[in-house]
């Protein structure tokens, strides 16, 4: 476990001399992540272990430092995993390494929690003074108990008027089994308490055990695309040394690729000669594709290959999916373009074409949830300029015909018809919800109404209460969350894992303008709610589509089985009164307007519907069932 | 005037026209519209360009009715200027306003007398004066058409007083069948009405009692519009606010079809969508001259005016207006050179609007095929089609916005 100490890495770590990446002695090294919830205070924490371990000058500082993108910026979240690499003299006068890998915080990105996760020997549990620990962060905690990682617990915060470190110190103290008093106050936010949580860090976190002299294995924990550099990857040397002068080896794929460049990043992208074991860096290898070098891949030598490869982590699959649409048919090609560059960079994300008679050209696109949907839509609208439509999100559905046949279901549109269809499988998820004790019924009540079983139900204090809950996955993709953010005035947390399947009564919802079905429209439900969606769906469109010169039925049908109906009367009038001398330009200029909306409608059938239509009908379809 | 002056390019400081606006000035009627920037007070759903006393501040203000007719005048010799030398007699004028009333009738013959003067007044000439009923008396209208002023519009709106008290209108619900016949007795031939119908708490019973009240007057013309509720006006706050429930599009094709048949059953037959007139020579030829592609003047702020393809309109306040004049400078705002493309538009927006409606051959190829769906679609008369034209039936006058946009497709 440790290096002998006539190592010459020791040598180059005594006092006043910094350790350099490639000659770190293993017993000088820490590796570990922050685990917090959003808004808990981890990029500030991580801010001032920039400063206090001087990698960072004030004059340089900048919020959030090691959150790149702008949206992580905006929405205070991280969304990409980072490794900084920090000096910092031990108590015990010896220079250290240690490695902050940041994890993202949100349910949606667990898979690239586990794997920050699997970088690390120990995690620093940051819970806010205020408000105690939430369920994605119980969630996350679970995952570094299971990984086996030292848990250090933290109260940050504790500048607060609203802190009660003593109340949350003794909710954490009772989930991880500690004494009250082992839990660290701190506040990231004036730096208060911050050296002595880095203190501890070396004190409890232990240090990497790898076998120095063997061959290269290095985990690759994150890829990601820099359009100047190529891919940029990620990894933890477990075994032996990577440099610069050998080719490296992808075991999974045995490709093998120049090594261009080895580093650390500290805080920026810093060369190397190398990496040794127990060290965290990147590797730059010349690879175009983040899929070429996969996260959870395993780096090893070219001329000197490990015999078998690290614990890898199972892909993610996406279980939500939902179609995307330039509002611009026009724009497709430029749409095309900027998915394919965002996949560079999102292993997560899956699309491939599809059409729609209302939308025109887009993408069926799968996504790990709904936070990883609206960032990837925010990102392509922003990063390419483009505006997009997205159909409502759907879960996948398992559906096995009378014939025997399985068919795999992620467009509504896709779904056979009821009389063909001998079973549904549609996908489940164990819900975790953290909140005041006094939510415990509207909880329930909530969960109950989306088909939900409860599970089991902890006091995590003795007005804090974890309810545990298996759902259909498309009940929580159906506006659980904020449901539940409502229902609780902000205080109850929600995580969510896969949890099998279950068979169920589920039927497709289609929504029929003058008897031509809408595809976009189209809805998976549970039979139950079929004609809630139907009367929903065809009450917002009659308000949405404009009138036509003939009446125009809308319907919603289950099959040939009508559920609802509405009628757009036709339209008999839409002549201005007067047209006198003034009036003549701004009613050309009108008429003008009118025909290029026209050249932009949707027709089904023989209807025309103006593409803000569906965007209205598709933007607020959430909000209907919100009301409800 | 409509509230939001469209954009456009700049006009030059002498108001010169293009060369293609003045190509064949003479060959098109020529028409001249004093626009009167006056009213006693400001109605609640009206957003012309009109301004009260108040609006326009104290004593010593750049403009009133007194010292208004100065300032046409001096547009008057602009427009000789700017049009050059060409023989444009003056066939049509028209007083609007605002309250056109509101000047001293005096200024109605200066102003004639002007326009006489610099471009001559052709033979028979229509000379049109709108008035609120309550802002003219019997001698007022001797007084008019001594002063040369041809035919009469009495902004009526109703005859039902709930309904002009929503209108914000003043008037007494009798006075403008007084106007009509004090009109009448003072010479003038030509009596028009304006109607609206739809007002917000009409109901069809009021607007057949209005209806019927302007034919009981004897009218050789009349003009109906539906309320178009203009933002920024009183009425539209109120709407806004809940106050009053806007106008139905059903209700007011409704009230539509109702004033058809009654003035169809007075004798009064539809030349416009929303104009009925007795008779070829009772209908307005100065606003026909709009319709026809004709060419006009627009005196006054805010005016518009179209000469050959080219329109432009004034500034909008009449202290900026009266400050232009001043300075001798062209009072035109901005401008737009009509494209081929846009003068085909507006040429079968405005011809299908009138009741000889747009010849076939008129139309580009994708019109000619819609022209023959229109028509079987009940939109547009078989028999006028067969005869090369498309003429919009009832029904296809309510819609002859969707009926223009299929035409110049």
């Amino acid at each position: 476990m440790c290096v002998s100490p006539a190592s010459p890495d020791i040598r180059a770590s005594e006092p006043g001399v910094r350790p350099a990446p490639g000659r770190t002695g293993q017993a000088l090294i820490r590796n570990f992540c922050i685990i917090a919830h959003i808004d808990h205070g981890k990029s500030t924490l991580a801010d001032r272990m920039l400063q206090l371990t001087g990698v960072v000058t004030g004059r340089q500082m900048r919020a959030q430092y090691l959150d790149r993108m702008d949206i992580e910026r905006e929405r205070g979240i991280t969304i990409k995993s980072q490794a900084v690499r920090l000096p910092w003299a031990g108590g015990d006068g010896r220079r250290y390494v240690l490695n902050l890998i940041d994890t993202p915080g949100h349910v949606d990105f667990s898979y690239e929690v586990s794997r920050s996760l699997a970088a690390c020997e120990g995690a620093v549990l940051l819970v806010d003074a205020a408000q105690g620990i939430e369920a994605q962060t119980l969630a996350n905690l679970y995952l570094a108990l299971g990984a086996d990682l030292k848990i250090i617990p933290v109260l940050n915060k504790i500048d607060l008027p609203a802190a009660q470190p003593d109340r949350y110190a003794a909710e954490l103290a009772g989930i991880i089994g500690i004494d009250p008093g082992e839990v660290l106050r701190v506040s990231a936010k004036t730096g208060e308490g911050v050296q002595d949580l880095l203190h501890e860090i070396v004190r409890l976190v232990p240090p990497p055990h790898g076998d120095p002299d063997a061959p290269a294995r290095a985990l690759i924990f994150d890829s990601v695309y820099d359009t100047y550099r190529g891919v940029v990857t990620y990894v933890r040397l477990v075994d032996g040394r990577i440099t610069r002068r050998e080719r490296s080896l992808m075991m999974s794929t045995g490709a093998t690729h120049e090594t261009l460049e080895v580093g650390v990043i500290s805080p920026e992208p810093t060369p190397a000669d190398g990496l040794a074991a127990g060290e965290v860096g990147y590797l730059i290898t010349g690879v175009k594709d983040v899929r070429q070098a996969r996260v959870g891949d395993t780096v090893t030598s070219a001329a000197r290959p490990a015999a078998e490869p690290l614990a890898g982590y199972s892909r993610p699959r996406p279980m939500v999916f939902s179609g995307l649409y330039p509002v611009d048919g026009d724009d497709y090609p430029e749409f095309r373009d900027a998915l394919d560059k965002l996949r560079l960079n999102d292993a997560a994300l899956t699309y491939e074409p599809e059409t729609s008679a209302a939308l025109g050209f887009g993408f069926r696109c799968g996504f790990l949830g709904l936070l990883h949907m609206e960032i990837v839509r925010e990102r392509l609208e922003r990063e390419s300029g483009l505006s997009l439509i997205s159909t409502s999100p759907n879960a996948v559905y398992r559906v096995i015909t009378e014939s025997g046949a399985e068919v795999t279901v992620t467009n509504p549109s896709d779904f056979p018809g009821s009389a063909t269809i001998a079973r549904v499988h549609e996908p489940m998820v164990r819900a975790t919800i953290i909140a005041p004790a006094d939510y415990i019924g509207t909880i329930m009540e909530l969960c109950q109404q989306r088909r939900g079983s409860l599970l089991g139900m902890d006091y995590l204090s003795a007005d804090r209460v974890e309810i545990r809950y298996t759902l259909p996955l498309a009940e929580i993709i159906f506006d659980f969350f904020d449901q539940l953010k409502s229902r609780t005035r902000g205080y109850a947390s929600l995580d969510y894992e896969p949890a099998g399947e279950q068979e169920a009564n589920l039927v497709k919802v289609d929504i029929l303008l003058q008897g031509q079905p809408v595809d976009a429209f189209s809805q998976i439900v549970h039979a139950d709610e079929a004609r809630d969606y139907g009367l929903a769906m065809t009450q917002r469109l009659k308000e949405l589509i404009p009138r036509q010169q003939f009446e125009v039925p809308i319907q919603a049908a289950v099959g040939s089985r009508i559920i609802a109906r509405e009628t757009i009367r036709a339209l008999r009038k839409d002549v201005l009164a007067k047209c006198y001398g003034g009036d003549i330009t701004r009613k050309r200029k009108l008429l003008e307007k009118q025909k290029e909306g026209k050249r932009r409608m949707k027709t089904i059938g023989r209807v025309d519907v103006p593409q803000e239509a569906f965007v209205a009908a598709l933007s607020t379809q959430a909000g209907d069932r919100r009301q409800r | 005037m409509p509230c939001v002056p469209p954009g456009g390019e700049a006009v030059p400081g002498d108001g010169a026209l293009p060369p293609s606006a003045l190509a064949g000035l003479g060959e098109r009627a020529f028409g001249i519209y004093v626009h009167v920037p006056f009213c006693a007070t400001r109605c609640g759903y009206c957003d012309f360009n009109t301004y009260t006393a108040a609006e326009l501040g104290p004593r010593g203000a750049a403009v009133s009715p007194g010292s208004y007719p100065e300032l046409v005048i001096a547009e008057i010799g602009l427009a000789r200027k700017v049009l050059g030398t060409a023989d444009v007699p003056v066939r049509t004028v028209f007083f609007g306003g605002g309250t056109p009333t509101l000047l001293p009738p005096a200024a109605f013959g200066a102003i004639l007398a002007a326009i006489d003067g610099e471009f001559g007044l052709a033979p028979g000439a229509e000379v049109t004066a709108e008035a609120n009923p309550e802002s003219v008396d019997e001698a007022a209208l001797y007084q008019l058409r001594a002063a040369g002023v041809t035919r009469m519009s009495f902004g009526m709106q109703s005859a039902v007083p709930a309904v002009l008290a929503v209108l914000d209108r003043v008037h007494h619900p009798g006075r403008p069948a007084r106007c009509a016949r004090w009109a009448r007795a003072a010479g003038f031939s030509h009596v028009s009405l304006d109607l609206i119908y739809g007002t917000p708490g009409e109901s069809d019973a009021d607007w057949r009692r209005s209806l019927h009240a302007a034919v009981g007057t004897g009218p050789d013309h009349l003009s109906a519009y539906a309320l178009t509720v203009e933002p920024g006006t009183r009425l539209a706050a109120r709407i806004r606010r809940g106050e009053l429930p806007p106008p139905d599009d059903d209700v007011l094709a409704d009230r539509y079809l109702a004033a058809d048949e009654t003035l169809k059953a007075a004798g009064l037959r539809w030349y416009e969508i929303s104009n009925w007139a007795a008779g070829g020579r009772s209908a307005c030829a100065h606003n026909m001259g709009y319709w026809t592609g004709g060419d006009w003047w627009g005196i006054g702020p805010g005016a518009h005016s179209h000469v050959g393809g080219t329109r432009w309109w004034n500034v909008r306040h009449p202290a900026a207006y009266a400050a232009r004049i001043r300075a001798g400078l062209s009072p035109g705002h901005a401008r737009e050179v009509l494209t081929e493309l846009q003068r085909h538009t507006e040429r079968v927006m405005l011809m299908l609007r009138l009741a000889a409606g747009c010849p076939v051959a008129a139309l580009g190829p994708a019109g000619r095929r819609q022209a023959a769906a229109v028509v079987a679609e009940g939109l547009a008369s078989a028999q006028a089609y067969a005869a090369g034209r498309v003429v919009l039936t009832r029904r296809g006058r309510l819609l002859a916005d969707s009926v223009t946009c299929r035409l110049t497709e």
